[in-house]
């Protein structure tokens, strides 16, 4: 790969006696959907933690676009153009669905040390705003209190956000967690309209899901990557079949 | 809750009529023949100033200090010592009394925005105490016992604060500035950040927003309202004391914002008058006002959870359906 969009390397993190990252490297390419697919506490959700930045690494480098970023603080790196969803939908319940994705937009429009106009009545927030609902298809939605969304609404809702930020990258955890097979129908076409646009990392178990929308997989097992491939690759790796995939494997293997 | 309610909700239109009603007290009490009124309210309307601008970090930022008191004292005694040097001019007096509140607000909340929760309301109380002993250490200035202002802060000829009915109009048109300002600044995008850091801080990390600083101006200008608060406070007493500061003060303050509605652009309007009227009321009752005082409180709180602000919104809806 020329140019990776982001490069991790030799990137470990150890929590107590359990070592949640271990040493793992992975390059994604710019436009590529990479999913990283893992058995519950494999650490994908700590890798993605030190990605954004909440989380420290213990040893290892990150590079986004060239640059290293290990020791940027979260809210740079967002700046940079790495948006996440979180796992746990991290919502502001408070506000209306629309001034959730207009804070996320807000967050990249300069700063905020504006103390007189109002938002309500600012387009260069609004329309922004506005344009990634109708991407997650909420735009019917954005005057409801976030407090009052449906499971699926806030999974789609957190996407909103991290879109509206206009990301380079996006990082998401989990998005179907938690979702009928309508929501997650809905999900995956979101997500099959955004690939190509903008580079994603997806978490996610639902394996359907993952095999028909990634261009690379990554397997983690105990924080070790062992395999990466594209998704046929991955299907015929014993390794992973054996380690992971177990019969489920096979069934999306011949089915 | 949250929202900062269109200025033609019920509970704003009630805060219009009450703010009506306030500017054509001095009347009323003329006609009453009880110039004692203007003085009642003008304290009411102090510590309704007080009271909005702890609404902007409590209600709006989640920010629950107690030791907001802490700038009236602030504001009071810029104003006192001044006084006592003979400087009475106003223009000079109330600026400083800003300016002094909002460098303690900048150190003390340096310090505390970087804890959260309990640790936040204690490390607030903590510094609160510390300015409220360094008032007892003020030997020169009274001490414990306070000082005496002899001459309330001067504006020229413009106006004479000596007279109480213009004092009781100053107040009432520095409330309602105070309350227009934190109602814009909350719908701002400052004011968004603060909201949304109430809301969810880790998620505004998340999506860019170096949160520290917003919140620590927001507890500044909170500050510096309070410490204006503090300037009408000196002038309306004629004298300041370590007692203005006192952490029950701080309380109070938060009761008063609690009360009246937290983080709704009225709330603390309502709030400091329904508390200073039922404290007045009861006291002429009873010497043991408090034991009622408490409970009352209690009910309103389990009662109406956002404060009588949102009975009177209630009120409208179940006139509506
Ligand atoms: N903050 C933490 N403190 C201690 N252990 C943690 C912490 N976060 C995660 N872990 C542990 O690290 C491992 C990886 O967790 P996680 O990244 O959440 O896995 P996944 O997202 O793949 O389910 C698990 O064993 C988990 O218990
Ligand atoms: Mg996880």
């Amino acid at each position: 790969m020329a140019d990776p969009l982001l490069r991790i390397e030799g990137l470990v993190k150890r929590f107590g006696g359990i070592v949640a990252t271990d040493q793992v490297s992975l390059d994604i390419a710019p436009g590529e959907l990479h999913a990283i697919i893992g058995p519950n506490g494999a650490g994908k959700t700590t890798l993605i933690g030190q990605l954004t930045g909440e989380i420290r690494p213990d040893s290892g480098r990150i590079r986004f676009q060239g640059t290293d970023i290990t020791r940027r603080p979260t809210h740079r790196r967002s700046l940079q153009g790495l948006a996440r969803s979180f796992q746990i939908t991290s919502i502001f319940l408070d506000l209306t669905v629309a001034e959730n994705v207009v804070l996320a937009v807000q967050a990249h429009a300069g700063h905020s040390f504006r103390f007189w106009r109002r938002v309500a009545s600012d387009r260069r927030l609004q329309e922004p705003a506005r344009a990634a609902l109708r991407q997650v298809g909420l735009d019917a939605r954005a005057d409801a209190r976030a407090a009052n969304l449906s499971h699926g609404e806030r999974r789609q809702l957190e996407i909103a956000m991290a879109l509206a930020t206009e990301p380079t990258m996006l990082l998401l955890d989990e998005p179907m967690a938690g979702m009928g097979p309508e929501e997650s129908a809905r999900m995956v076409e979101t997500l099959r309209a955004l690939k190509g646009r903008l580079t994603i990392l997806l978490v996610e178990h639902d394996m359907d899901a993952v095999f028909a929308l990634a261009d690379r997989i990554t397997v983690l097992v105990y924080g070790r990557a062992i395999a990466t491939g594209d998704p046929d690759t991955i299907r015929a790796n014993p390794e992973v079949r054996r380690a992971y995939l177990g019969d489920q494997g096979t069934e999306a293997a011949d089915g | 809750m949250m929202r900062p309610a269109s200025l033609s909700s019920p509970s704003n239109l009630a805060a219009a009529l009450i703010l009506v009603l306030l500017a054509l007290l001095p009347l009323f009490a003329e006609l009453l023949a009880s110039p004692f009124l203007v003085t009642l309210f003008t304290r009411m309307l102090i510590y309704a100033i007080a009271a909005t601008s702890l609404n902007l970090i409590l209600g709006y930022g989640g920010m629950v200090s107690f030791g907001h008191a802490m700038y009236i004292g602030i504001g009071g005694y810029v104003v006192g010592i001044m006084a006592s040097h003979g400087v009475h001019a106003g223009w000079l007096q109330w600026p400083l009394a800003i300016a002094i509140s909002a460098l303690f607000a900048l150190v003390i909340g340096a310090l505390c925005l970087r804890t959260r929760g309990v640790y936040f309301i204690m490390i607030t109380l903590a510094f609160a105490q510390m300015v409220y002993f360094m008032g007892v250490g003020l030997e020169e200035y009274g001490g414990d016992d306070g000082l005496t202002i002899y001459n309330r802060s001067s504006f020229g000829s413009l106006l004479n604060l000596s007279d109480k009915r213009v004092f009781y109009y100053v107040c009432l048109a520095l409330l309602v500035g105070a309350l227009y300002l934190v109602h814009r600044l909350v719908q701002s995008r400052f004011g968004m950040v603060l909201r949304g850091s109430k809301s969810n801080d880790r998620r505004m990390q998340a999506i860019g927003f170096p949160t520290y600083r917003y919140r620590l101006t927001g507890f500044v200008i909170a500050g510096m309202i309070c410490g204006l608060s503090g300037a009408l406070m000196a002038n309306h007493n004629e004298f300041v004391s370590p007692a203005m500061m006192h952490w029950v003060q701080s309380g109070d303050l938060i009761v008063m914002v609690v009360l009246g509605g937290m983080g709704t652009a009225a709330g603390p309007l309502f709030g400091a008058l329904a508390f200073l009227l039922v404290e007045y009321l009861l006291s002429r009752i009873t010497e043991y006002w408090q034991i009622i005082f408490g409970p009352l409180l209690i009910l309103v709180v389990l009662f109406a959870r956002g404060g009588i602000g949102s009975l009177f919104d209630m009120l409208e809806g179940r006139r509506r359906g």
